[in-house]
């Protein structure tokens, strides 16, 4: 009887510890970043298949972190943009580094070997890196793709500056009358304050 | 004397379809394709269908044919609109497709699929502006929804199972 009243016990503590463990783990993934928080490094391997941290960028003033993938038509309709970031802000000091956060279990088409072909295909001129795992998207809270992070690099480490969207059309860029991402890059160059620092957008979920 | 019939006649009409206001959203454009019609709307003429009070509870589903969990939720939506009666629930769904893929996947995935409750094509790349206004908490990712009825208004930006949803239409029943 005594031990049918420990184990119930230790049941008892086993369920409630499990609970507690997964209610930790989905706040985590709700939050995420916020502006003003410091961004921490990821090492991820890359489509060259070496692994790409923050740190390997000791020139770098700061840094477009943007999680997309292949699969998603938003991802595609910016991909041009994204190519265009890259082109004018690397030689500024804020290179394009593109992370897909999705589980190629759940979306094939973003497999590793598929991101191969695809920044092949669109000739992409930045890193494109694979959250194998899926565990740097829930740091940084990205909800969807396309979701832009712009990090600025300071002595106390890479601060989120900006999140959301690219620019107000993902339809078509040359309609487009707010350029998000490129105005907060300029306003840091100037070291003056970004603009708009958070932004919505439609995306497609990730999924882990 | 014709005329007074007619206006007797007119006035009884219209007092007849007081009781039941139906809220016709100007569409900005209707894709017409293999039998189907998806009527086509930026923010501005879609906003009205979030604050109509007739009664009627309203299911709203932001989807699009590319979103995996949101295909998969589709049928309970579905299944909601053929067993709730047309006066008290309707459920409309809400697609986030690109224009350019109306025709190539939107339409023929409605035909397909056998798509009974109302499809409409919410084509607004301005989303900044108008995602804080369908609700101030809304990420802008989906599968999202919206069920409300006159101003009782509540969001949900997740998936459901069939029962999950029921039990939500329930509270606004």
């Amino acid at each position: 009887m005594k031990t049918l009243k420990i184990l119930v016990g230790v049941a008892f503590i086993i369920a409630i510890s499990a609970f507690a463990i997964d209610k930790v783990s989905d706040t985590e993934i709700d939050k995420g970043y916020s502006i003003g928080d410091i961004a921490t490094d990821f090492s991820l391997k890359n489509i060259d298949n070496t692994n790409v941290s923050l740190a390997d960028y000791k020139e770098a003033k700061g840094f477009i972190v943007i999680f997309t993938c292949n699969h998603c038509p938003y991802s595609v309709a910016y991909e041009d943009r994204i190519i265009t970031l890259d082109k004018t802000f690397k030689s500024k000091g804020y290179p394009v580094l593109a992370i897909n956060p999705n589980n190629p279990k759940a979306y094939p088409d973003d497999s590793f070997d598929n991101m191969i072909k695809r920044s092949k295909e669109k000739g992409f001129t930045f890193p494109y890196l694979f959250d194998d795992g899926q565990k740097v998207y829930p740091q940084y809270g990205a909800t969807k793709t396309p979701h832009v992070y712009v990090l600025e690099k300071t002595p106390e480490g890479n601060v989120v500056r900006y999140i959301g969207a690219i620019d107000n059309n993902y339809k078509d860029a040359s309609a487009a009358t707010e350029k998000y991402v490129e105005d907060a890059i300029n306003a840091l160059l100037e070291g003056k304050k970004v603009p708009v620092e958070v932004t919505k957008a439609i995306g497609c979920s990730i999924k882990a | 004397m014709l005329k007074w019939v007619l206006n007797i006649v007119l006035i009884v009409f219209f007092s007849g379809c007081k009781g039941e206001k139906t809220v016709a959203l100007d569409a900005n454009k209707v894709f017409k394709s293999k039998g189907v019609e998806i009527p086509l709307h930026t923010f501005e003429s879609f906003e009205p269908l979030l604050n109509i009070d007739d009664g009627k509870t309203r299911v709203i589903n932001f989807w699009a044919t590319w979103c995996k969990p949101c295909v998969a939720e589709l049928p309970y939506f579905e299944l909601i609109n053929s067993r709730y009666p047309e006066h008290k629930v309707e459920v409309i769904l809400v697609s986030l497709d690109l224009p350019m893929h109306v025709e190539s996947k939107l339409i023929p995935f409605v035909k397909k699929q056998k798509i009974q409750s109302k499809v409409i094509l919410l084509d607004d790349p301005d989303a900044n502006s108008w995602i804080p206004k369908v609700d101030k908490d809304w990420t802008g990712s989906i599968p999202a929804t919206i069920i409300y009825r006159d101003n009782t208004f509540r969001f949900y930006e997740r998936s459901f199972t069939y029962n999950e949803l029921e039990k939500e239409l329930k509270k606004l029943l």
